[in-house]
């Protein structure tokens, strides 16, 4: 980088790289110059006028945004020219605008309030009717208002550089200039509100919360998005114990601000009318709803019962419950019952990369590194839809850091657009397609490589021999699908290995055999759907489940029940690339009890002493106790992502590739729990195509 | 979609006047010449032309709504544009205006029923010399005086 540069502003002399835009100097050493055009990460605009600084020896004021600072220069922010330059530019912004502020859902965190508020644009020179145009509906989840807008093209920044969309453009010119959507009267693209969310003003709002409430009259949770893998932090906005928004503003978390529609809209499953809310027991062949009490002795009384006689036990666990209650889940079928047979659905083969990582450190990367890294690799997945998070990420590094990304796909992808080659591999070919791009990527002094479920088993050895190759610093990503499908590994849910994949005292059988097994005589699944498309072979098995709903599953049940979504409870998750971060409680919703309560309620029952069951001292067991999981408190605790160091090697695998199946969600799927999403269900792209653009 | 072969040929020609990765710069006259055959920017100009200059629909709209000379409903066949601006606004440009609107029977931006005439009032068309000015499609017409529209206007229907 070349020498820094020493400029002076409002008396401060600052040291800043040559390059720096002023604006940046400045909020670097704590001062702020207003605006509205400007956004970090995004290209620069000058329309506002709204960041005008006085600069010595230049005549005219000039715009912070655009002006990169030079040796010497000297800069007033709020001298009383810029002062009074600002008053007018904000005259002019509010010619037309409707000053609907107490109606306004950006009342109180609006912008141009802020500035109106403290340049004081109080009286205005200007009589004539206001030019009007009314509020329309683009889907149901954005609104635009045109007369609130004032035209800073932040929304059409966002959606097109940060996501490639670029559903959004600017029309018409003067007073009759507005946003518009793709096509025409509606928006067809990926509903992510980012658009929402980045609008300084109340032009453009969400059909969730659209006038529904006043931002201080909410409480914020902020927790881990429940749906996919990527772990995205989002704050939720709750009023009366109800969720109406979810955003993350303050850009704390991996993700910064983004989130993608089933962050942002997605979590209107939590309120859904199908939400069991009471125990249910099987009589007379129906399900009657009963008392906790009823419910959790009849559990108790048939574990007991068959754990005695030496019976068969199946244990299926969630991709979306917290590590503790993974953790609890192994613990409670391995020592509780007694039994190896436990497991999860699979969706990558983590074992076999921690195995083919052995006697490397670092060899795993975090969401950061997909930002950082010179090169990226992406095998078998659409990541756009599948891992919106990682996909914004390569984006960005691409954008700021003219970063090198490379795909291997069976169909077109959005990185297409960006990437330095994109090669379409049918299903088994992905490898031979991959050892084609040798030249192109051993160019690269560091390369990540992402893959799905196309390469398991044999072909992840394959794969990272072909990363050692290279003789670059290498680092993986082994995608997968849910929240918490990382966790459920490295927990244990596995009928092989226990917690940090150490080999576990017996093995037991996969979640296929036990759906197969003819004598099995209780398969107890916590928030997982097996049943969906598979029966279950045992006639006479008593089933028992955890759900929020009434899924397949849990309506072939002899006992249901209602466990709490992961917005409703504390705990730790940890995402696809190894991170850990804590959710936060947010809404409440009566009759339910976290899985961890659940099963601490069972244990006692029957007479099991399997240790407190609250999730903080669940996780004091685990960060003793699972490798890699040592994690520094701090840092999760004030709302951040911790990366877990697992295993260095020595992980026995007997992994059988064909038990490793993504459920191929798109954008607007979340398995099971997306069904119970109104919005996303409610899209008109919904549920959409993987590979199709 | 494909067009006359003529403007095919026009087309290929200006993409390659462009720098390489600059052929963006065609889309103004791109889709002027494309509303010339076809009558307007019709969806499936926009969707075309995107896709030619490999620029997003949405890029093509805000391009249409920006300059008024791009129409995404078609024209009358003679469209008639009078200028109002300041030199036009002195020497009569506005009754002028007042005057084709009733003649016409219909107002700006709006076609008569038959289809033959549409009208438009327009920011200065630099012929401020000879003011009021006006346009018929691609024509100047100098000096105008009521009279000389209605003879203008009673031509044009006899060219029919
Ligand atoms: S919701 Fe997302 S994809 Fe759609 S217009 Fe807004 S930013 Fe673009
Ligand atoms: S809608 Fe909002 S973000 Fe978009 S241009 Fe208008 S004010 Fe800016
Ligand atoms: S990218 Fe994944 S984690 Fe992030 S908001 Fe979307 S579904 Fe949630
Ligand atoms: S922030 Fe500088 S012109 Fe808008
Ligand atoms: S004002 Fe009419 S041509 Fe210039």
């Amino acid at each position: 980088m070349a020498d820094p540069i020493t400029l002076t502003i409002n008396g401060r002399a600052l040291q800043v790289p040559a390059g720096t835009l002023v604006i940046e100097a400045a909020k670097k050493h704590g001062i702020e110059i207003p605006a509205f055009c400007y956004y970090e990460g995004f290209t620069l605009q000058a329309a506002c006028r709204m960041c005008l600084v006085e600069v010595e020896k230049m005549g005219k004021l000039q715009p912070a945004c655009t002006l990169p600072a030079a040796e010497g220069m000297v800069v007033l922010t709020e001298s009383p020219k810029v002062v009074d330059a600002r008053k007018g530019m904000l005259e002019f912004l509010l010619t037309n605008h409707p000053l609907d502020c107490p109606v306004c859902d950006k009342g109180g965190e609006c912008e141009l309030q802020d500035m109106v508020f403290r340049y004081g644009a109080g009286e205005s020179r200007f009589v004539e009717i206001k030019h009007h145009e009314n509020e329309k509906q683009w889907s149901p989840a954005v609104y635009y208002d045109p007369a609130r807008c004032i035209l800073c093209y932040r929304c059409v920044r966002v959606c097109d550089e940060g996501l490639g969309v670029g559903a959004l453009g600017l029309t018409h010119r003067g007073v009759h200039a507005e946003i518009t959507p793709s096509h025409g009267d509606h928006l067809e693209c990926d509903e992510c509100g980012w658009c929402i969310d980045v609008c300084p003003v109340g032009a453009l709002t969400s059909g969730t919360y659209r006038y529904k409430s006043r931002p201080w009259e909410m409480n914020y949770a902020g927790t881990v998005c429940t749906h996919c893998s990527n772990g995205c932090k989002t704050t939720l906005s709750v009023r009366n114990g109800e969720v109406i928004r979810a955003n993350n503003r303050d850009r704390s978390g991996i993700n910064g601000e983004f989130l993608c529609v089933k962050g942002r809209f997605g979590f209107d499953f939590v309120h859904s009318e199908e939400r069991l809310q009471a125990p249910l027991l099987r009589k007379d062949g129906k399900l009657e709803p009963v008392s906790w009490s009823e419910a959790l002795a009849a559990v108790a009384a048939k574990f007991g019962e068959v754990k005695a006689r030496g019976g068969k036990f199946g244990v299926i666990g969630s991709t979306r419950t917290t590590n503790e209650e993974n953790y609890f889940l192994q613990k409670f079928a391995r020592q509780g019952l007694g039994t190896a047979n436990i497991d999860h659905h699979r969706s990558g083969d983590v074992v076999t990369l921690l195995d083919a990582l052995k006697g490397k450190t670092d060899a795993l990367a975090t969401v950061g590194d997909l930002y950082t890294t010179k090169a990226a690799l992406v095998i078998g997945s659409d990541l756009s839809q599948q891992h919106p998070l990682l996909a914004v990420q390569l984006r960005a590094d691409y954008r700021h850091h003219q970063s090198s990304t490379y795909v291997v796909t069976p169909g077109e992808v959005r990185e297409d657009q960006y990437a330095a080659k994109s090669v379409r591999a049918k299903a088994g070919e992905e490898l031979a397609a991959v050892e084609a791009l040798r030249e192109d990527l051993s160019k690269h002094e560091s390369l990540v490589i992402l893959f799905s479920d196309a390469i398991k088993g044999e072909a992840v050895g394959k794969l990272v021999a072909f990363g050692d190759s290279l003789g670059a610093a290498v680092k993986y990503v082994c995608l997968q699908d849910y929240s918490n499908s990382r966790g459920a590994m490295d927990m244990g849910l596995l009928p092989d290995l226990g917690p940090g994949y150490h080999a576990a005292p017996a093995a037991g059988m996969s979640m296929d055999q036990m759906l197969a097994a003819k004598d099995l005589d209780v398969l107890w699944v916590v928030g997982a759907n097996p049943l969906e498309n598979t029966a279950l072979a045992s006639e006479s098995a008593f089933v028992v489940v955890q759900d929020l709903f009434l899924t397949e599953t849990a309506g072939r049940a002899d006992v249901v029940l209602p466990a709490a979504s992961a917005y409703e409870k504390t705990g730790t998750v940890t995402n696809v690339c190894g991170e850990v971060q804590r959710l936060k409680q947010g809404p409440k919703v009566m009759g339910v009890k976290s899985d961890l309560e659940i099963m601490g309620l069972l244990a006692k029952e029957l007479g099991l002493s399997l240790g407190i069951w609250t999730a903080d001292k669940v996780f004091e067991e685990i960060r003793k106790t699972v490798h890699g999981y040592n994690v520094a408190l701090p840092v999760i605790a004030t709302g951040g992502a911790a990366q877990t160091t697992p295993v260095n090697g020595g992980v026995p695998v007997t992994v059988r590739p064909e038990l490793i199946r993504s459920a191929g969600d798109t954008l607007f799927t979340s398995g099971t729990l997306g069904r119970y999403s109104k919005m996303l269900q409610g899209v008109m792209e919904a549920p959409g195509e993987l590979y199709k653009r | 979609m494909t067009f006359s072969p003529e403007l095919e040929a026009k087309f290929a020609k200006m993409v390659q006047q462009y720098p390489q990765g600059r052929q963006k710069g065609a889309l103004i006259p791109m889709l002027l010449f494309a509303q010339d055959e076809v009558g307007a920017v019709t969806p499936d100009v926009i969707a075309e032309v995107a896709r030619r200059l490999s620029v997003k629909p949405v890029e093509v709209e805000e391009v249409i709504g920006y300059y008024t000379m791009l129409t995404k409903e078609p024209r009358g066949k003679h469209h008639i544009q009078i200028c109002t601006n300041v030199s036009c606004m002195l020497t009569g440009g506005e009754e002028l205006f007042a005057h084709a609107c009733k003649k016409l029977g219909i107002g700006n931006k709006q076609k008569t029923a038959d289809g033959q005439f549409s009208l438009e009032e327009t920011e200065c068309l630099g012929a401020c010399s000879w003011a009021p000015a006006m346009l018929v499609n691609y024509d100047f017409h100098f000096a105008i005086t009521p009279e000389k529209l209605d003879q203008l206007i009673d031509s044009l229907k006899k060219t029919q």
